[in-house]
This record gives C-alpha cells, structure tokens and sequence, in this order.
C-alpha cells in the first residue's frame, strides 16, 4: 500500500515539474532581490518588515494558486484523458489510494517549492539585517503555517475536482479560500444572531475552512512571538479537516461510475 | 444491511467526527488567538480607494459595511464598552460607498453621539455625519431630526437644536411636530418637558426594539429629573418656613407636604440627605442631570471628558 502511495505520489511530483510549475521560482526570486534592493533604498526603517510581508506573502499566495490550479486538474485530467480507469483497473490501485496518493504528490510539490522560495527569501533576509538571529525562527514559524495553508487547500481543490469542472473547481477553490480567510469574522457574525439562524450561521462558521488562524505574516514581521499553543493546534486542526476533506472526496470519488 | 450501506454510514460517521472535532480545534484556536483584534480592524482605511476597488459594486459593498457597523456596535454596546475605536471611520467608509443610505446616518449618529457605554460619546462626531447626510440627502427632514436631537440632548446646545428643527420642518413632507420642536427650542421653554415631548415621539414613531429601549430609558431618566426638581422644591419651602431641615419624608408627610414616600421609577425610596433630594443608585439612571451623590455630576464619564478635551483642541 505505502508502495502504491509512493508511487502515485511520486508520478504526481513529477508530472507537475514537467508542467513548468517551479518556474514560478525566477519570479519569485526577482520579485525578493527587487524588493530587497528597492525598498533599502526608497524607505526608512520598514525594509525588513516590507521584505517579510512581501516575501511572505508571495510563498503563501503563489503556493495557493498553484495547489489551486494543480489540485484541480488531479482527478478531472486524469477523467478526461482516460487514463484514470487504466490506473485503476489494470493495476491494484485502490481509489482511496490514488486521491490520497495524488493529494501527497501536489503537497511534496508544495514544499519543496515553498522550501526552495524560502531559500531566496531567507538569504535575501540576511542581506537587509546582515545577519540571522534566534528571533528569526519566527520566520521559520510562519513558512510551515504556510505550508498547512498548502496542505489544506490542496485537500480542498481535490475534493472539488472528484465532482465538478476544472472551471467550477477553480471558483470554488479560490472562493472557499477567501471566505476561510474571513472565517473568524464569520464566526463573530454568527455570535450575534439569535434563534434558528444563529444555529445555522455557528454551522457554516465552523464548517469552513480556519485560514484565518494560519496567517502570522504581519505578527512575525514585527518580530512577535507565535506562541508554541497555537503551533500545536494548527498542526492539530489542519490534520483533522485535511482528514474529514479527503474522507469526503474518497467518498465521492467510490461513489463515481468511471466507466 | 447490505455492504454499500454499510461503506456509505462508515464514511458518514467519520466524515462527521472529524468535521467535530476540527470544529472543537477551532474553539480552541480562538481562545489562542482571543478575538479583540478583529473588532478593531479595519482592513482598509481609505473610503476612496475601497469605492475604486469594488469595481462599480460600491451599492452592495456599502451594505456590507454597514452590516459590519452594526455588528462592531452591537459586540461593544453588549460588552459595556467605553471605547468604540473604528466607528467613525467604518461610518465614514459606509457612507461614501453609498451616500443616498439614510439609515447609516440615522442609527450611526445615535451610536457616535450617545455617552458611554450607550454610545461612543463623540456627539460631534455624530452631528458631522449627519450634516454630511443632509448634504447628500437635502430631502429627508429625519435627518434634520436627528441632527437637532445630537444638538439638544448630546451638545446642550439648543439654539443649534433649534435651527436643525427650522431647516427640517421647511423640507416637503416633514413631521409637524418639527416646527414645534424648532419653536420650543427657539424660547428655551420647559427643558425637561421637551425632552420628554419629543422621546414619547420617538417611541411613537419607531418599532425598533432597541431604540425603543433607549427612549424608555431616557424618559425614565426624565421622569427623575422632574420627580426630584418637584420634591426639592417642597423641601426648600417646607426649610424655609420652619427654619430648619426636614427630618426625614415621614415629616413631610405626616405634615402634608406629600402624600407618601417618593420611589423613582424603578422601586426604589428617593434619599433626602442634609436637605438635598437624592436617587438611591444613580447607575440606574445614565442620563440623569438631577437628584446624582455629591461629587458625582451629570454627564461626569469619560466620553463627556473626552468630548470636553476635544472641544478645547
């Protein structure tokens, strides 16, 4: 089974690398270097805290339009192409296998995407402070909430993809990932509702998906510390809703006539 | 039961504990995180370049805002806060996204000019939005109302009061009783009596509960204010032709200066202490100017402070 897994994942990192993704990185690099030096010289005192915003900021949303972009072409392509009866009926590839094979695929793609960015964006770190301190594992702090951001919102876009379009999985990726990013703010919304309507609100507030508690950017720019509470429930969240979403598109994906 | 059945329950089981579960996560997380940078955020501050953004849909955008007000002032108003920090700018940014929205001015400028913890306190701030509001909506005499109601009861400033009832009363359709407010105003006539006249025409004139509260709120105040003017009166005569303090109400009773003991309308036995008329539990009563502890005087919050240091800046 972890052989199958392996395997499914392996093709999915390599057929995304063939696909030209990482090339997003030479963006990423000029966007850091010109960053670094433009804003060293146009701005006084905020260059670093404008170069880890920025930087920041870039691996979170580059590594969302691509976990987007990819995740949903991951059961939908492999439909139209016919490849995916092939798969799964001429060799033992279970079909929970296969999601879960192609969702570590695109999450190992992520990272070593988001790790290589981070490479970039911490050197370009140590040319602004000239060096790099304890305070600097913040930074570190916030790359992996980046990551469970990736890892999430590749479960999501995978599980749109097992039943809808490319198109239809795009808006509804991208659209669940803006209201996730409010979802505090729904929460508080549904605090103030009364009755029936308070009940349901409370509901969709805590079905959507938490981006909000996974962004630090700014509190790590201004050298905050994460507290090591919240790492551990992040981690803790992101392993249980990236759970509950891919049994829900293993569910989906069984109930599917692939014929 | 058949084995499809049984496949789709186990799945329907664990889709629905780990959907608990993250959700118990997510409570967590909140009180990791606490929620009191949220309220006070505003994501951005420019009204200018949020009606550039919303791409033409500044009607929609302008509602969102709106509801957002309500909900920022609901969450402070229920937690007694002193301080409502992004009211006037979340205002601001509602008002400019759709100018012509009447109840954003109405309700808004209650909310900015009202003492805390009714109100943040700014009633020039409130005034301002309204004048705004006439700018953009010269036909709508309620706003003139409301203008004239942040003049009279929040500023104490009657002549102004006075003037914004003239200007509404003239705009077509307008109340009639604005013109009587405008002339009672204008002559300084029986302060407590008209402002008991125009909450009992704001009570009968809204179905908004929490307005509704407010008004009978105020009017209570009122009926305090003018309870406890009456009762002093009578223990100033009844002082000066005896020579002395009463002892207490029972000697006013007992000799026929009143009928029974005085309550404010809440139970409570109004207090006579070294000859000066008193309200037991001044809290009840946020809006009282008659009948406070000495020390403690009318409008004596800090909003009113505030109010008073931005007034000399």
């Amino acid at each position: 089974m972890i052989g199958r897994l392996a395997a499914i994942a392996y093709n999915t990192f390599r057929e995304a690398v063939r696909d030209r993704v990482l090339y997003n990185l030479i963006l990423f690099a000029l966007l850091i270097v010109g960053a670094s030096v433009l804003f060293g010289q146009i701005s006084l005192e905020i260059n670093r805290i404008v170069l880890i915003n920025l930087g920041l900021t870039a691996i979170s949303l580059f590594g969302v339009v691509i976990a987007i972009f990819i995740g949903i072409g991951l059961v939908s392509k492999e439909i139209e192409k016919r490849t995916l009866y092939t798969v799964l009926a001429a060799r033992p590839v279970r079909r929970w296998e296969f999601i879960t094979g192609k969702f570590l695929g695109l999450v190992m793609t992520l990272t070593v995407n988001a790790l290589l960015m981070s490479v970039g964006f911490f050197a370009a770190v140590m040319y602004v402070s000239h060096r790099l301190g304890r305070g600097d594992l913040q930074l570190v702090t916030a790359i992996y909430f980046i990551l469970l951001q990736f890892v999430l919102i590749t479960a999501l876009a995978l599980l749109f993809s097992t039943f809808s379009t490319p198109v239809f999985s795009s808006i509804f990726a991208f659209a669940i990932f803006a209201v996730g990013t409010f979802a505090e703010d729904l929460r508080g919304f549904s605090s103030m509702a009364t009755g029936v309507t308070r009940w349901m609100m409370t509901g969709a507030a805590y079905l959507v998906p938490n981006f909000a508690a996974l962004n630090v950017i700014s509190q790590v720019a201004h050298d905050m510390v994460v507290e090591p509470k919240l790492i551990l429930l992040n981690t803790a969240y992101v392993l249980v809703y990236t759970a509950a979403v891919l049994t829900a598109a293993v569910w989906i994906f069984e109930r599917r006539n692939l014929k | 039961m058949t084995r499809d059945w049984q496949v789709q329950t186990t799945y329907a089981l664990l889709l629905a504990a780990l959907l608990t579960a993250s959700a118990a996560l997510v409570r967590q997380l909140d009180r990791v995180r606490g929620d009191e940078p949220l309220q006070e955020v505003l994501y951005i501050p420019s009204p200018a370049v949020v009606r550039r953004m919303s791409l033409g849909y500044s009607g929609l955008l302008a509602d969102i805002y709106w509801t957002r007000v309500v909900q920022y002032f609901g969450t402070k108003h229920r937690a007694n806060a002193k301080q409502y920090l992004i009211l006037e700018p979340l205002l601001e940014m509602t008002t400019a996204l759709d100018p012509k929205l009447l109840p954003a001015y109405e309700f808004g400028s209650v909310f900015l000019a009202q003492k805390p913890p009714e109100g943040a306190g700014n009633p020039w701030a409130g005034a301002r939005l309204v004048e705004k509001g006439i700018q953009e909506n010269p036909q709508s005499w309620r706003l003139y109302y409301d203008l004239g109601y942040i003049y009279w009861l929040e500023l104490k400033d009657p002549a102004r009061a006075a003037d914004a009832f003239d200007r509404g009363s003239k705009v077509p359709g307008a109340h009639p009783w604005m013109r009587v407010m405008a002339a009672a105003l204008a002559a300084h006539a029986g302060e407590t009596e008209t402002a008991i006249y125009m909450w009992t025409n704001i009570l009968n004139s809204t179905e908004d509960p929490e307005l509704r509260a407010n008004g009978m709120n105020r009017l209570r105040c009122l009926r305090v204010d003018s309870e406890v003017k009456l009762l002093q009166e009578r223990v100033d005569e009844f002082t000066r032709q005896n020579g002395r303090l009463p002892g207490g109400w029972e000697e006013l009773i007992s000799s026929g200066w009143l009928r029974r003991a005085p309550v404010d309308p809440k139970g409570n036995a109004y207090q006579l202490v070294g000859g000066r008329v008193q309200v037991a539990r001044p809290e009840l009563f946020p809006f009282i100017t008659r009948g406070l502890p000495p020390g403690r005087e009318a409008g004596d919050m800090p909003g009113e402070k505030g109010f008073k240091v931005m007034q000399t800046q």
